[in-house]
């Protein structure tokens, strides 16, 4: 297990470092790929970061059974392929996993629902780690939870393999939404808040405060499209992950340019409508009912 | 009409906000007396006193630059003297030359500084260390994050900080350049000198 180092010099590992990277991928979009070329084609097109993963959200969801860490093989690669940041995912609680990747030196972990869980009761204390982890959340609570525990960002879980972004404007507008409400709230009540949230009475009053998360926003699952993008952001998140609508789309390659340039033009009509067009298909997505919800994962 | 340059009290610092940490400079700027506006378009760039370069992913921003049409126009406002702050990413922006980059990443080649991208390492390289600045009184915290290394510097270039013998801090001209993150940490005392140059 890895330790923060600290000398008079220079600190490793400690937290201004580990979401110091997650305040860098602001505004931007992080891509899921499942080889080096997919990783190239992401770089290429202005990703800030790639997520590497063996098989997309959808083909995760389509062919059932354990989904687990990536083969540390599979991550190398698309690390020797790229200069930008690699995120690989670990399942909810296998803190072994996450030891793997941070002795690959991968820069960012996801404890992420998309994998089975490994612990039914515990998430991974993130505090015992050099680099810095993202998890998802679909209320304030969780997303409170999580940053107690270390999470440096968070993410909406959205419903990841589904190119559908219902669940994803559900979990942020919950999220901001309770956010708006405790900053109205005077100091008897953030008592009952934390206790409904069960959450820290201290984040609690932190966001009273500041009125807006500790760490990063983030926005994932079902992002399909440049619009899909742009309304993230325009409801508060603060960068987009792309799971399975880019590589599982007709033509992922001018996809991804037009979801990057959604994101960081995410108020711009013009620009949005300039850049939705011509893409070609989608991915198909499906509905919301009879899905296993991912989301439903952590606790 | 909009007030001149001249005659407006409080500077217009444009922040480049492509991607990265544009949010965090703004409320530096802002809490050493600068206002600030979002860089996106063209159109942003009228009328700004200054522009500060953040941090995030160089190869990013360089892709944006050229599709939202503002590298010419900034290229073209560097040329006619618009004093500029570039932290991490951003100084790899305005780096005379970038090693390690991809192929067609672009820089406005601003400021006479060769620099490696990620030339501290990866993520679990990152780190913060204290760094003494000429003219400051007291070392400055700096939180470096995948940063770029410089390796070297011509000679217009005034460096102002070093960290293990390696310069972090530099100025040449209009140019003002951080290898690390002065927008992530509460003290702003390297916006505060980097805005009377403005």
């Amino acid at each position: 297990m890895s330790t923060v180092e600290s000398s008079p010099e220079r600190a490793t590992g400690t937290y201004p470092v580990k979401r110091g990277l997650a305040e860098m991928m602001k505004g931007g979009v992080i891509m899921d790929v499942v080889n080096p070329e997919q990783a190239k084609i992401a770089e290429d097109a202005g990703a800030c970061a790639v997520m590497a993963l063996e098989r997309v959200p959808a083909d995760i969801r389509r062919d059932g059974g354990v989904a687990r860490m990536s083969d540390p093989e599979m991550i190398d690669g698309i690390q020797a392929a790229v200069s930008i940041p690699v995120m690989a995912k670990v399942r909810i609680g296998h803190f072994v996993e996450a030891q793997i990747l941070e002795a690959l030196g991968v820069d960012f972990i996801d404890e992420s629902e998309v994998l089975t869980p490994a612990d039914e009761a515990h998430h991974i204390d993130k505090y015992q780690f050099t680099i810095p982890f993202v998890c998802g959340a679909t209320n304030l609570g969780e997303a409170l939870r999580r940053i107690s525990e270390g999470a440096c960002m968070i993410r909406s879980k959205g419903e990841a393999g589904t190119g559908n972004i219902v669940e994803a404007v559900r979990h942020l507008r919950s999220i901001l939404g309770d956010i708006r409400k405790i900053t109205q709230a005077d100091s008897a009540e953030l008592f009952e808040w934390a206790k409904r949230l069960q959450a820290p009475l201290s984040l609690v009053q932190e966001i009273a405060q500041t009125g807006a998360l500790p760490v990063p926003l983030f926005c994932a699952g079902g992002i399909a499209t440049p619009a899909d993008a742009a309304l993230a952001m325009q409801l508060g998140a603060e960068a987009v992950f792309v799971g399975s609508g880019i590589f599982k789309s007709d033509d992922p390659a001018p996809r991804a340019k037009a979801i990057v340039e959604a994101t960081t033009h995410f108020r711009d009509a013009h620009i949005l409508a300039k850049v939705s067009r011509g893409l070609g298909a989608p991915m198909t997505g499906i509905g919301m009912d009879d899905l296993t919800k991912f989301a439903e994962r952590g606790w | 009409m909009l007030p001149d340059t001249a005659s407006r009290s409080t500077p217009l610092v444009g922040v480049l906000a492509l991607q990265g940490a544009f949010n965090a400079h703004q409320i530096a700027l802002e809490s050493c007396g600068a206002e600030t506006r979002q860089v996106r378009v063209r159109a942003d760039l009228d009328g700004l006193d200054a522009l500060v370069m953040p941090g995030g992913e160089s190869t990013t921003m360089s892709r944006l630059l050229t599709t939202s049409g503002l590298f010419d126009p900034i290229a073209e406002r560097i040329s006619d003297g618009l004093a500029v702050f570039g932290t991490c990413a951003g100084m790899i922006l305005l780096a005379g030359d970038v090693l390690d980059g991809r192929p067609d990443q672009r820089s406005f080649a601003a400021i006479d500084i060769a620099v490696r991208r990620n030339g501290y390492g990866r993520q679990v390289d990152s780190f913060e260390a204290d760094i003494e600045v000429a003219s400051l009184d007291g070392p400055v915290h700096a939180v470096f994050i995948r940063a770029p290394k410089v390796v070297s510097c011509g000679p217009s270039v005034t460096v102002l900080a070093e960290h293990d013998g390696v310069p972090v801090v530099a100025k040449s001209g209009r140019m003002f350049v951080a290898s690390f993150h002065p927008e992530l940490t509460p003290d702003h005392r390297l916006h505060s000198l980097f805005l009377q140059e403005v």
